[in-house]
């Protein structure tokens, strides 16, 4: 069997193709081999946790510090229970407070951290008790309107 | 006067039938391409000669085309997403529309009209000179020796081909997108790579591209295998494979993406 210049434009094609994917995965896709080795659990409990998603970025100081990993309802109190995957180079004191922001007017909400003074760390697995839940934009309103028609009232 | 009405009702029982013979046909087709694709695979040499006729040769209209596709996306959305103030999505949004539907659809609707009518018109005027009854003659099997290396080769060609033009369609929509209107470059890149995931978007338009190449190459095989020996039937049978492929493109395409998205 000869080698034959179709087989050399044939091989440039297949590396190219190899190439186009390894580009969308790495360059597009933005494949992160970030293992459950590299990180840890904690959870938080929401009244409401809005439009949060799996996936989301948990910051603190807006730096991005884990992803929400899941969201479930907690059978027992009736609230939101959500785990985040925390990278393991930054510890979280064990007085944290967690609330759901919006990035923009029309962004995706994501959980902001604040630090609290204490000096002992939060345990992997542990939970998040200081929460403020997301913004309703309904609920923001119908405030507004309930607010403006008791100034209405007195009069 | 009777029959008036009974002519149309009887074509169209003759078309239903027909349609419904010819798809047994072809499922008996590709059976019989997949038992004899060991031969084909064992000479490679085959399968990579018709990979440069449907594949390499297939790669500047796919090139070209993605590179304005993706410019147009960039300059569209855009126009679209400044109205609402988030312009900076704009990365995201070409890389998605490209990855899940544009990629694989257009790469495809591509490669049906430039490599799959070519292959049909070739199997189909063998049948017309009768090489495909002469190699019969000589104990080669037409099917293993011409039909399985044409599949495979339009099979593997596809997804290479979809994933150039998704490559080449971003690079469009980042040409448009930063260099042309001056957009962030790193906004661009990094809000594309957070809003696109690696097994939903990428893996899920590769496996959508594989199902195209599987349907566009199987139906022009099958056209040019089963075309009527003369001119005239070897240009229907390029011409239907041109529409069947378009067709089952999209359809195959809507079905898909209800399952994965």
């Amino acid at each position: 069997m000869k080698r034959s210049t179709i087989d050399l434009w044939v091989g440039i094609f297949v590396a190219l193709g190899i190439a186009a994917v390894a580009f969308l995965s790495l360059k597009v896709a933005n494949l992160t081999p970030q293992s459950a080795s590299q990180t840890y659990v904690v959870y938080a409990d929401f009244d409401n946790v809005g439009g949060l998603k799996a996936k989301a970025p948990v910051k603190e100081a807006g730096v991005l510090v884990g992803r929400v990993a899941d969201i479930r309802l907690d059978p027992k109190t009736y609230r939101a229970r959500v785990a985040m995957n925390i990278d393991k180079q930054y510890q979280l004191s064990d007085d944290v407070s967690a609330s759901i922001l919006t990035s923009g007017l029309l962004g995706e909400q994501y959980i902001g951290l604040q630090q609290g003074g204490s000096e002992t760390n939060l345990a992997a697995g542990g939970t998040i008790t200081i929460t403020s839940s997301a913004m309703v934009l309904e609920q923001l309103i119908g405030k507004f309107m309930t607010g403006f028609t008791g100034k209405d009232a007195s009069k | 006067m009777l029959d008036l009405i009974t002519s149309p009702l009887r074509r169209l029982g003759h078309a239903t039938i027909n349609a419904v013979w010819r798809l047994g046909f072809a499922s008996r087709f590709l059976l019989a391409i997949l038992a004899n694709s060991g031969q084909s695979l064992l000479r490679l040499q085959l399968t990579i000669r018709e990979m440069y006729f449907a594949g390499v040769m297939s790669l500047i209209i796919i090139v070209v085309s993605g590179l304005f596709v993706g410019m147009v996306l960039g300059l569209q959305g855009y126009t679209t997403l400044v109205k609402f103030g988030s312009a900076d999505a704009l990365g995201a949004m070409v890389a998605l529309a490209l990855l899940r539907e544009l990629g694989p659809v257009l790469a495809a609707l591509l490669f049906a009209s430039r490599a799959g009518s070519a292959m049909t018109a070739e199997i189909g005027l063998m049948k017309t000179t009768e090489q495909l009854d002469a190699m019969s003659v000589m104990a080669v099997d037409p099917i293993a020796r011409v039909i399985a290396p044409r599949f495979w080769a339009g099979v593997i060609s596809m997804p290479i081909l979809a994933a150039l033009f998704n490559v080449v369609g971003v690079f469009g929509g980042y040409l448009v997108g930063v260099v042309m209107i001056g957009l962030d470059a790193g906004t661009f890149w990094s809000q594309m790579q957070g809003n696109v995931d690696l097994h939903y978007d990428v893996i899920n338009g590769i496996v959508k591209s594989l199902v195209f190449g599987v349907a566009v190459t199987l139906i022009a095989v099958f056209e040019g295998y089963d075309a009527t020996p003369t001119a005239a039937g070897v240009s229907a049978a390029t011409t239907r494979t041109v529409v069947t492929s378009a067709l089952a493109i999209l359809a195959l395409d809507f079905v898909l993406t209800a399952f994965m998205f």
